[in-house]
This record gives structure tokens, C-alpha cells and sequence, in this order.
């Protein structure tokens, strides 16, 4: 801080922590929510400090008893098929982006502009705005209720293509002729030097495209009618509308608890990583 | 674009590219066209065939009423969103901007609303403004008002802006945070120096210098606000009460899948096409090489 306030510099910490709090409540809320029974959380008003069933309501939530009576599936199944969801949509688009981006920087080829453009035009059609040809196309393909169909359509990816693109620019041409001096091909030349030059940068990508693929809504609402490729982040949807009855809020926020814990993680531990990767993707 | 020293011509490329270019044409290109081919069809009532019609799906949605609200109610939704976000984060990241010590806390523990889905977003705004359990309608109950989002259009509208608004306050947070900090410390302190207190030197040098990244905040802010907020109204209120809370996206949703509006869905995709385009172009011609100092 500039100068000498003591007053100014009070005040700037307790618009902070207020801001804090603003941002965290619904969070802690949820989280005293997933502390109380049932019974606790049925009545007006609802607690504002934590509870003693934790242990118990994360019991019900894995055991897939988060409606009383009704037995649904597990809550670490779901947690499962969202893992293998973020994996294949994260390393698939890292994976086909970093080679057509390696294409189009270091070679010369009929068409590379053309697929150039087509990449590019990915990034004004987003899923929510065709959202009923893809579902048909992928109907057509029998790949509705399977990883495949729940994946693949997600992994075109111009902005990571736009990434790596810069990345290679930014790599010194001398590179590229010494290698090839010392006889290394193009596939010698990706593995040996290209890769290791853009290791941060794939860390950074596979952060963002981690959080992008566990938080999956629409498109795996509409693909995956089998509850058992159910992710856990579409489950919440399902639990809220329990119809005539109450909802039991303990378990459900259990639920909800569980499905935003691994991205938030993500996040905290690798922060760098992640603003990197945001600051980078973005422009 | 390309570099200076390459390889020779041979199939590696192709190969290279292949898979990008498989799911795009696939996934992308095709079912685009198809939207945009079905966008001139009616499908007669029984659905057994279909008329090429021209334009009329587009003239029958721009003559429906309820559509042009949407339109309407999707543009108020967006700016409210991109205000309040970015003028709580701006406060924020103002403040932030300041502190010496503990700055990494601060931002810690700002920025991970970013993580939640915004299906989850929703859900938690929906629990706390329950009007039978939650606790911030219950705490509106205690000063006289009535919170109940699923008869009262306006709450529920009110209740997916704080919810949307609420998850993308990190992001904006972070852009502006760095913006903040890119500025030379010099230039501050030689304004301290002049006379100029705290909030002088935020409205006549931060925030001007900081004005493209706003720019591009807005932009940013309204894209999401338009494309990645089905989950929050899907969650809180599905459209309701009475369509008071469908956008755009939503709708085209709607038609295409519950009401099977095949005709007007896609009529609906393409103008949301030609928006992401119009919006994309924007960001990319102009954000932040027009407003520079």
C-alpha cells in the first residue's frame, strides 16, 4: 500500500472478508445442510451451523439411499462416470488439438488453410445452439447411453488448437533446423522437442478442460438416459424434483457436496496452473 | 502462421489433422447445416412429411409474441448478469489490488465458485431461497417480504440472476485482478504523491487503463450469460412461472425437445448461430485493441 492509512487499510480487509462471505455462504450453507438428519432439515428455518450427521448422510449418499425408500445408484458410481467423462473429454481434446495444431504450424499442404477454418468455425457453434441435429446425428450413430456418444461430440476444440498454435510460434525456428541437421523427423522432432517446449501449457489446458468436462450439463441430460452412465452433476437436477414429496435436502446437498468437491479441488491446489490456462485460453 | 522453416509435403499432415476434422465436420458442420436445412422445412401435422417453405419459420417466430419477449427477457437477463458480476468483482478486485500481505488468501478463497457446475450453482441458490425451507427466505420472511420464486416471476428471475451472476464473480475477479496489477506502481505513486487519495486514483488512472479488459469482460459475460446458463434456469425454476424465466437457449431447448418443434427449433439454432458469430467477430475484431490508451 502507497501511503499511510490505517482507517482505509481496515476497511479495504473488511470488504474483502465480506466478499468472501458473499461468495462462500452458499457453499458453507450446503455444507451445514450435509451435517443435519432429516428430520432437522424438514423444519423452517433451516440451521446455520453445522450438525453432527455428516459421517451419517455421506453413508446414504455412496450407499445411494438419498430418497428414503427408494434405492438409486451410488453416489461414487456416479462420481465414477463423471471422472470418465472430464478424462476422455480432457486428454481427447488436448490429444487431437496439439496434433492439428502441430499440422498447421510445421507443415505446408493443400487445404491447410481450409482445415484451418474449419477448426475456427467450431468456436461460433456452440452444443447449446444445435443442440437438436447433434443429438439426431448422434442417434443415428447408436451412440446415444455410451461414453462414446457421451464424449466425442465435446472433444473439437479451436481454442486449445489456437493455444498450442501459439505456443509452436513462439518456439525459435533454429529448433527445428538443428534437429533436422542432427536427422530427427517430424515425429522424432513432436515427441523429443515440441512436447517437453509445451509440457505447462497441457498441464494448464488440462486443468481448465477438467473442470469443463466434470460440469457437463445439457449435453449428458440428453444423452445418457441409463441410469448408469448417469454423471453425478445431472443427478442433482433429478434428486430436486422428487414431485409431491419433500425433498431431503441432507442427502441431496450430500450429493451436491460431493459433485463440486473434486473441480474446487482442482482449482485450489493447482491455482497457478488454472489461471494460467484461463488467462491463455481466453485470448 | 506458418513457420519460416517446415517440413516437407508428405501425408503426416492429413494423418495430423484427421481427427480434429472428423468430429468437426461430424459433430459440428453437419448438424449446423442440417439446422439450418430444416430451419426452411414444416413438418405437416402427423409428421409424415415436410414443405420447403422458405422463411417462413423465421417470420412465424419473429410474428410470435412470446418469442420476441424472449428475446427481450435473454438481453435484460444478460446485462443484469454482466452488471452485477462485474461491478461486485471490480469492488473486489479494487480492493484486493491494495493488500500486500495476504493477497494469495484473498484470491484463494474468491475464485473457486468458478468450479461449481452451473447446475450445482443453481441448486444451491434454489435451497436458500426455498420459500417453505431456505434460509435467506426465511430471513426475507422476518422483514416482510414474501419470497416465493415459483408463483412470483420477478423473484425467479431475481433468483437465476444472483445464481449466474454469483459463479461467474471469480472469473471477472481474476481478469481484473491481473489488469490491476500490469500497471506500472509508478504511476500510482506518483499520484499519491500529487494529492490523489485512494478513490481519486482509482476513478481518473485504474480505472480508465483498466477499461479493455472490462470490454472484454462484457462481452465474455454476456456469452455466458446467454450459452452456459441452461443448468441455472434448469434447476431453479425450468422456465417458470409462466415462461417468466426462459432465454433463448432455453427455448430452443424447450421447443426442440418437449414441444418437438422441429421447423421452429431450428430457426431458433440459426439465429443463435448467427448471434455466437456476431459476438465472436466482435471479440476478436475489436476487444482490446479499440479501446487503448
Amino acid at each position: 500500500m502507497i501511503e499511510n492509512r490505517p482507517f482505509f487499510d481496515t476497511l479495504t480487509h473488511v470488504v474483502l472478508i465480506l466478499g468472501i462471505a458473499l461468495v462462500a455462504f452458499p457453499i458453507w450453507i450446503t455444507f451445514v445442510a450435509a451435517t443435519h438428519d432429516l428430520a432437522r432439515m424438514a423444519q423452517a428455518p433451516i440451521p446455520v451451523l453445522p450438525g453432527t450427521h455428516f459421517w451419517e448422510n455421506l453413508k446414504l449418499a455412496l450407499a445411494g439411499k438419498i430418497i428414503s425408500g427408494i434405492d438409486t445408484i451410488p453416489v461414487w458410481k456416479m462420481m465414477l462416470n463423471s471422472l470418465t467423462m472430464a478424462l476422455m473429454i480432457a486428454t481427447g481434446k488436448i490429444f487431437i488439438s496439439i496434433l492439428s495444431a502441430y499440422a498447421i504450424v510445421y507443415f505446408r499442404f493443400p487445404f491447410r488453410m481450409t482445415f484451418f477454418w474449419m477448426i475456427f468455425i467450431t468456436l461460433m457453434l456452440p452444443v447449446e445452439v444445435r443442440i437438436l441435429p447433434t443429438f439426431e446425428v448422434v442417434a443415428n450413430l447408436g451412440m446415444l447411453n455410451s461414453i462414446w456418444g457421451l464424449t466425442v461430440p465435446l472433444i473439437a476444440s479451436a481454442t486449445a488448437t489456437f493455444m498450442f498454435r501459439q505456443v509452436f510460434l513462439t518456439i525459435p525456428d533454429e529448433m527445428l533446423e538443428s534437429a533436422r541437421i542432427d536427422g530427427a523427423g517430424p515425429i522424432r522432432f513432436f515427441v523429443d522437442m515440441l512436447l517437453p517446449l509445451s509440457r505447462t501449457n497441457i498441464a494448464a489446458l488440462f486443468v481448465m478442460l477438467f473442470i469443463y468436462g466434470w460440469n457437463q450439463y445439457m449435453w449428458p441430460l440428453l444423452i445418457t438416459t441409463d441410469s448408469s452412465l448417469t454423471t453425478v452433476v445431472v443427478s442433482i437436477k433429478e434428486m430436486l424434483d422428487s414431485g409431491e414429496r419433500i425433498p431431503e435436502w441432507n442427502t441431496i446437498m450430500m450429493t451436491a457436496l460431493l459433485a463440486m468437491l473434486p473441480p474446487i479441488l482442482v482449482i485450489v491446489s493447482m491455482q497457478k496452473l488454472f489461471v494460467k490456462g484461463l488467462t491463455e485460453t481466453e485470448k | 502462421m506458418i513457420k519460416r522453416v517446415h517440413f516437407p509435403t508428405s501425408p503426416l499432415p492429413y494423418l495430423l489433422v484427421a481427427p480434429q476434422i472428423a468430429i468437426t465436420i461430424v459433430f459440428f458442420i453437419w448438424p449446423a447445416g442440417q439446422a439450418l436445412y430444416q430451419s426452411f422445412l414444416i413438418e405437416d401435422a402427423f409428421g409424415f412429411g415436410s414443405e420447403f417453405v422458405w422463411f417462413e419459420n423465421f417470420q412465424l417466430l419473429f410474428e410470435d409474441p412470446l418469442y420476441i419477449d424472449t428475446f427481450g427477457r435473454t438481453l435484460f437477463f444478460s446485462v443484469m448478469v454482466a452488471l452485477l458480476s462485474m461491478s461486485l468483482s471490480l469492488l473486489l478486485a479494487g480492493f484486493a489490488d491494495r493488500v500486500v500481505k495476504g493477497a494469495t488468501i484473498y484470491r484463494t478463497l474468491l475464485i473457486w465458485p468458478y468450479a461449481v457446475a452451473p447446475v450445482l450453482a443453481g441448486a444451491l441458490w434454489v435451497f436458500m431461497f426455498n420459500p417453505s425451507v431456505g434460509i435467506i427466505a426465511y430471513w426475507l420472511k422476518q422483514v416482510g417480504v414474501e419470497w416465493n420464486h415459483f408463483l412470483n416471476g420477478g423473484q425467479a428471475m431475481a433468483l437465476v440472476i444472483f445464481a449466474a451472476a454469483w459463479k461467474q464473480i471469480a472469473y471477472n475477479f481474476l481478469f481484473y485482478l491481473a489488469a490491476m496489477q500490469a500497471i506500472p506502481k509508478s504511476m500510482i505513486e506518483a499520484a499519491a504523491i500529487d494529492g490523489a487519495g485512494p478513490a481519486r486514483r482509482f476513478w481518473t488512472i485504474i480505472f480508465p487503463l483498466i477499461s479493455p479488459t472490462t470490454f472484454f469482460l462484457l462481452i465474455i459475460n454476456i456469452i455466458y450469460a446467454f450459452f452456459d446458463t441452461f443448468g441455472i434456469i434448469h434447476a431453479v425454476t425450468e422456465g417458470g412461472p409462466a415462461n417468466s424465466t426462459v432465454t433463448l437457449v432455453y427455448k430452443v431447448y424447450s421447443d426442440g425437445f418437449i414441444g418437438l418443434d422441429l421447423g421452429g427449433s431450428s430457426a431458433q439454432s440459426v439465429i443463435l448461430m448467427i448471434m455466437v458469430i456476431a459476438l465472436t467477430v466482435i471479440q476478436f475484431r475489436y476487444v482490446e485493441r479499440r479501446v487503448e490508451y
